[in-house]
């Protein structure tokens, strides 16, 4: 068969079973709707917020990402798992004792009041509405190319499937649903990059693979190979860093925290039973998100040798079909700049006649090293899992925000289950028509406010909810000042360097040469010092809150 | 369960957590970004070990911090009789 037949058999059959598992969990009642009913068990929690948590973004651009970035590209490896130890032991198990539906139920409940609920409101809908733009926008690319159907086609079709699954069965549908997603794109994830390390360095393990010998030199390593390329051609050495060490240090603390902070990936901590299902399942989620995390790094040193040695130097007018493929959609282009006809491929802007957008790295990878039209197939259903499944869960954060958090907690307490429920899908629906609304007409700025979500769950959920499990003293007053100022100050950095000024956005006018993807560090700790001054100045919390604090210490003391 | 039991609970529980969130900040900043060009002086492997554990070895620790984490959390319900059901 060939790859489009491939491709639409694996994506159909994907998708018949995501339908088939929305029919079966069909959701009932709110509480089915927003937490699964708080009975999924850990390890399918797990599955399933890994599935939730690894998006278009990780599945599609990380790899290639880091492949241009070198060992500089640890901090999204870094960054975007070592916020699951904050999420386990700080976060998940007080969380799931407290036992609500969502973030902003913890936040108004905890602070007494209603201005801290609507405040953490807002922050769900903008984090979660700007990272469901990317992800509708990664469905349409993975069509485009690979179903060759229009990308708006492809992201209504996506549209269709979300929509379904998510206003029929809500967080239960999405539960389960994730769980075959997480499947789908773990295998086609690893398939490739299995191959990948065979042929390059004859080891099975990609982890093991990038640090072994290529097969083609016996005795250099494949990272000690792409050294030499690299400086040949006159890029940065792959396994040296060229960014500043504090702005590492501050990037890579805004992803963990920011990771810690997301709503839909907290959310799911209220879906297991126990407090120690909590515990336990954010270590299941975190060993499926790290398969994919460690094997990351491997596609990506592979990807870069095998990239460089098929193009470097070699004529264009014999270039592989995936060149030409990919030519198209315009995601790589060619100008032959000395006129010699051979494609000069080097670190000096100037004469550099190649450009590649990291995107291909991990959708083009399995046409690079010539692996049977099957696997590319699959590496396309499992990119459509990724968005998908990130999409469903970020959709339901913005429907239990507004039917929940806004309807029934402060517009119309007096709703019944049965009224919140036709209440919650109808946001659902309405949500998703916005998504593939942005999803078609992309803002241009989709890239730029992908530093938004991280920087603001960092500067504005996670002090407050530490704070609110690990202090009793903190007050509302606090906390709604800490988060305000943490905002603020986060945003006004970010629109500055990216919007207002972006000609200044460098190491020589960044403060203390922190770069706006790591200000939320920065934005953390100012929501921490103004929240802890406020809070010495007005009154302590009430009696009724500190009890509630006591109990959500502690698993089995009951509620105040 | 009296009070006085759960904050001795609680107390123990700050502690582990202490430990733990050294050993994570020591591998990921300490050892990926702070000292990596020091580490990267050893290899390990084909690979330079500062290098190694920015891409590789800090994720494989959070993976072991959290399972720890769950086993003397698991522990200390029993021990303060905090359990659920």
């Amino acid at each position: 068969m060939d790859i489009q037949s491939w491709t639409y058999t694996i994506v159909g059959i994907s998708f018949a079973i995501y339908i088939g598992i929305a029919i079966w969990s069909k959701a009932s009642s709110t509480k089915e709707f927003y937490i699964a009913g708080g009975s999924v068990p850990p390890l399918a929690n797990g599955m399933a917020t890994a599935a939730d948590w690894m998006s278009a973004a990780s599945f599609i651009s990380m790899a290639g990402l880091i492949s241009f970035m070198g060992r500089d590209g640890s901090v999204y490896l870094m960054g975007w798992t070592g916020g699951y130890v904050l999420l386990a032991l700080l976060l998940a198990p007080y969380l799931r004792k407290f036992g609500k539906f969502t973030v902003p139920d913890f936040v108004g409940d905890r602070y007494y009041s209603q201005t801290a609920r609507l405040v953490a409101v807002v922050c769900a809908i903008f984090v979660s509405f700007t990272y469901v733009a990317g992800q509708m926008r990664g469905v349409g690319i993975v069509f485009s190319r690979f179903l060759e159907v229009d990308i708006n086609t492809g992201v209504m079709i996506g549209m269709a499937i979300v929509f379904f699954y998510a206003v029929l069965g809500g967080m239960k549908g999405i539960t389960y649903t994730q769980v075959a997603q997480y499947c789908v794109l773990i295998f086609a994830y690893l398939v490739p990059a299995i191959f990948i390390s065979m042929a390059l360095t004859g080891n099975i393990v990609p982890q093991l693979g990038f640090g072994s010998d290529i097969i083609s030199e016996p005795g250099t390593s494949l990272l000690d190979k792409l050294d030499s390329l690299q400086t040949e051609l006159g890029f940065n050495t792959y396994t040296e860093g060229s960014k500043g060490m504090l702005d590492m240090l501050f990037i890579t603390a805004a992803l963990m925290v920011g990771t810690a902070g997301l709503p839909h990936v907290i959310v799911r901590f209220f879906t297991v039973p126990r407090v120690k299902d909590a515990r336990i399942s954010a270590g299941y989620a975190l060993v499926f998100i790290a398969i994919l995390y460690t094997t990351a790094p491997a596609i990506a040193a592979f990807a870069r040798t095998n990239l460089i040695q098929s193009v470097s130097e070699q004529p264009y007018a014999d270039v592989p079909q995936w060149f030409k493929n990919w030519e198209k959609t315009k995601l790589i282009s060619f100008t032959d700049k000395n006129n010699d006809g051979l494609i000069q491929y080097l670190g000096d802007e100037e004469r550099n006649e190649l450009t590649i957008d990291k995107d291909i790295m991990v959708l083009a990878n399995p046409e690079i090293a010539k692996l049977p039209n099957w696997v590319i197939g699959l590496v396309a259903a499992g990119g459509l899992a990724a968005a998908l499944s990130t999409a469903a869960g970020l959709l339901l954060v913005i429907s239990s925000s507004i039917a929940h958090d806004l309807f029934k907690k402060v517009l119309k307490p007096d709703i019944s289950d049965k009224g919140e429920l036709l209440a919650a899908r109808i946001a659902a629906g309405f949500a998703v028509i916005i998504a593939g609304y942005f999803g078609i007409n992309p803002p241009g700025f989709v890239a730029q406010v992908v530093a938004f979500a991280f920087g603001l769950a960092a500067s504005s959920f996670f002090p407050v909810i530490i704070m609110g499990i690990f202090s009793k003293r903190m007050n509302k007053e606090g906390a709604i000042a800490g988060m305000i100022a943490g905002l603020l100050f986060t945003m006004s950095y970010i629109i500055y360097f990216k919007f207002i000024n972006p000609m200044d956005n460098n190491a020589d006018h960044w403060l203390w040469g922190i770069s706006p993807e790591g200000i939320g560090t920065l934005g953390m700790c100012l929501n921490f010092l103004v929240s802890g001054i406020i809070a010495t100045f007005t009154p302590p919390p009430p009696a009724d809150v500190v009890e509630m604090i006591e109990n959500i210490r502690v698993p089995n003391s009951k509620k105040a | 369960m009296s009070k006085q039991n759960n904050q001795l609970y609680w107390k123990k529980n700050l502690q582990y957590l202490a430990v733990l969130l050294l050993i994570w900040f020591v591998v990921s900043y300490g050892c990926g970004i702070l000292f990596v060009d020091e580490l990267d002086n050893i290899r390990f492997g084909g690979f330079k070990l500062g290098f190694w554990f920015a891409q590789q070895g800090s994720i494989y620790v959070f993976v072991l911090l959290i399972f720890v984490y769950v086993y003397l959390m698991n522990k200390l319900d029993r021990k303060y009789n905090v359990e659920e059901d």
